[in-house]
């Protein structure tokens, strides 16, 4: 492969990155508060509010039920007007953080749920508020499932990055269509494939090892 | 505002009602029950599951409203209360658990201090208190561990200092012994003794068995579909219990039943044909039954049938449950003589 290549796969896989830490960061911002909000709005929940919780919950649905790859084209006139242009990374990650923010969001709904009911009544009975609540205990006891649900998150956003090459992104996805499809070149092809394996691969290792940290609900054999 | 009366119930209930919007309609949990909790008491609330022992533990603290009547604590209307003034009282009670209700996420230390960190307790302060507390409960070796390293006698100690943490005047337990083993009830329920000795705390219980009202409450109540069909001192109830809700609970805890082929041929009235009347014969403090029976028989020439017996001790007095029979003839000659003696007896039945 020559020198050209490697730095085209080099600069391909920082843009990959890029991508997906944005949009991860932006859709965990958006998704995180929407996930609480849809885990405590229900009837006599913390923050009751079931008609507010009944809407949004249709729009996270509405939203996950939209193929990715529609998404995009369908959302171009609002990345234009965002960033001024509707190619290039930036512009791709409009369209993933509004894949990763309903994802995100019922995942942390998911893992707030799991949170046993006796501790909300425990921290109510001290006289907590609704958000001490949420910050003190939910989020914290949820944290290990969060964490996994992120990584979950992140593994799905990396797909979506290489998808966003078909259609004017950059990133591993552009260079393996460009080049391995379309110029075919095999053995781009297979590098392309390959980094990404070891992307997720590491993306899950981290993740399982973080949430493994956080997570203090069995019992370790603590050495001393 | 009228300031905290210095004196009165520590807990008060006043016709206080509750429903709940069921599936198939209201369900009333609750009805015009009323009770008075001195400061300083322990008072066990005993019954059956679903006769409401919870929802009434939990308008203590607000968790529930009632839907009529009135709850009050230390002087406060806590069905009426909401916002900033009922998370106060909240911080004024405090409340065990059945299972416990810890935060896997935090160490034993850190479960303790979240009653103060909400009460927004500067940092400094919170370690002096959860240390004392700690040392109280005697977890001190155990103090950086989580939940899921204890057991479940310990998980329970943590739960106690946690509800201490904000130095309350009453302690709610609900269930607090039912998961864990006799021996480990017996140290969990000791702790609460101690802490109702050495700080005069009111706590209210509920439990579903009378052995644990015995071993603590100083005071009782019992709840039967949402009534309280009997309270007082535990002693009294126990000694005359009024109610047949009562009499079963106590029949769990003092073994004192009728042996299997005589409840099997218990009649209510008394047959024509010769028969023998069963009496339960209640003694309490220092009266003895032994000499009791044996005169009865050599004064009166009445023979008595022994079928079973025990003698219970509440706090310290003794108490006992003798069931006998008699010739049917001369039933009410023997209740006579023993009444007069100090006795108490009750008729269970007769067998032919
Ligand atoms: N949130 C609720 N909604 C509807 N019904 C309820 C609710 N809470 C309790 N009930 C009903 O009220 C009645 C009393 O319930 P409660 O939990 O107080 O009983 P309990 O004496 O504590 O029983 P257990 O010993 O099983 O805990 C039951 O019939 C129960 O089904
Ligand atoms: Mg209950």
């Amino acid at each position: 492969m020559s020198a050209n290549l490697i730095s085209l796969l080099i600069e391909a896989t920082w843009q990959t990155i890029y991508m997906v830490a944005a949009s991860t960061v932006l859709g965990t911002i958006l998704g995180l508060p929407l996930g609480v909000f849809l885990a405590t709005s229900q009837r006599g929940e913390l923050l009751s509010a079931p008609m507010v919780n009944r809407v949004l919950g249709l729009i996270v649905n509405a939203a996950r039920s939209v193929p990715f790859i529609i998404l995009v084209v369908a959302i171009i006139p609002f990345t234009r007007a965002l960033v001024g242009t509707s190619i290039g990374t930036d512009a791709a990650i409009v369209p993933l953080t509004i894949a990763a923010t309903p994802f995100i969001a019922r995942l942390v709904e998911n893992s707030i749920r799991e949170v046993d009911a006796g501790l909300i009544e425990a921290a109510r009975a001290m006289g907590a508020t609704p958000m001490q609540i949420i910050r003190k205990v939910l989020l914290r006891e949820a944290l290990p499932g969060i964490t996994l649900g992120l990584t979950l998150a992140v593994v799905s956003l990396i797909g979506y990055s290489a998808m966003v090459g078909a259609v004017g992104g950059e990133g591993l996805g552009d260079l393996g269509i460009r080049y391995g499809y379309q110029r075919f070149m095999p053995d781009v092809m297979l590098t392309v494939v390959v980094i990404l394996i070891v992307m997720v691969q590491l993306v899950q290792s981290v993740g399982e090892w973080i949430a493994a940290r956080v997570d203090k609900r069995a019992a370790r054999n603590r050495g001393h | 505002m009228t300031p905290e009366p210095t004196t009165g119930a520590a807990i008060r209930f006043d016709g206080v009602g509750k429903a709940f919007a069921g599936p198939k309609g209201q369900v009333t949990a609750l009805e015009d029950v009323s009770l008075t909790v001195q400061p300083g008491a322990v008072c066990g609330i005993i019954g059956r599951s679903g006769a409401g022992k919870s929802t009434l533990l939990r308008m203590v603290n607000g968790l529930e409203r009632p839907t009529s009547g009135t709850v009050t604590v230390a002087g406060h209307d806590v069905g009426r209360a909401s916002g900033s003034a009922l998370r106060g009282i909240r911080r004024d009670v405090g409340m065990i658990f059945q299972h416990f209700n810890l935060l896997a996420s935090r160490t034993v230390f850190g479960n303790i201090a979240l009653p103060l960190e909400i009460a927004g307790t500067p940092s400094d302060r919170i370690r002096v208190t959860v240390n004392d507390l700690i040392a109280r409960v005697g977890l001190e070796a155990q103090r950086d561990r989580y939940p899921a390293e204890l057991s479940g006698g310990q998980k329970q100690r943590v739960g106690i200092a946690r509800a201490l943490a904000t130095r309350p005047k009453v302690l709610l337990s609900d269930e607090a012994t039912s998961a864990l083993d006799p021996e480990t009830t017996q140290t969990v329920l000791r702790l609460l003794g101690d802490i109702n000795r050495d700080l005069g705390l009111t706590i209210l219980l509920i439990t579903h068995e009378m052995a644990v009202v015995r071993d603590i409450a100083s005071h009782m109540a019992v709840i039967d579909q949402g009534r309280i069909v009997e309270a007082g001192a535990t002693y009294d109830v126990f000694v005359r219990p009024q109610h047949p809700t009562t009499r079963s609970f106590l029949s769990g805890v003092t073994g004192v039943t009728l042996p299997q082929f005589i409840a099997g041929r218990l009649e209510q009235t008394r047959p024509d044909a010769a028969s023998q009347e069963v009496i339960r014969v209640t003694f309490a403090g220092d009266h003895a039954t032994d000499p009791m029976l044996a005169r009865l028989t050599g004064q009166m020439g009445i023979d008595v049938n022994i079928l079973a017996g025990a003698i219970e001790e509440i706090g310290p007095r003794p108490f006992g449950n003798l069931l006998i029979s008699v010739d049917a003839m001369r039933g009410d000659d023997a209740r006579a003589y023993l009444e007069r003696h100090g006795l108490l007896t009750e008729v269970l039945g007769y067998v032919r």
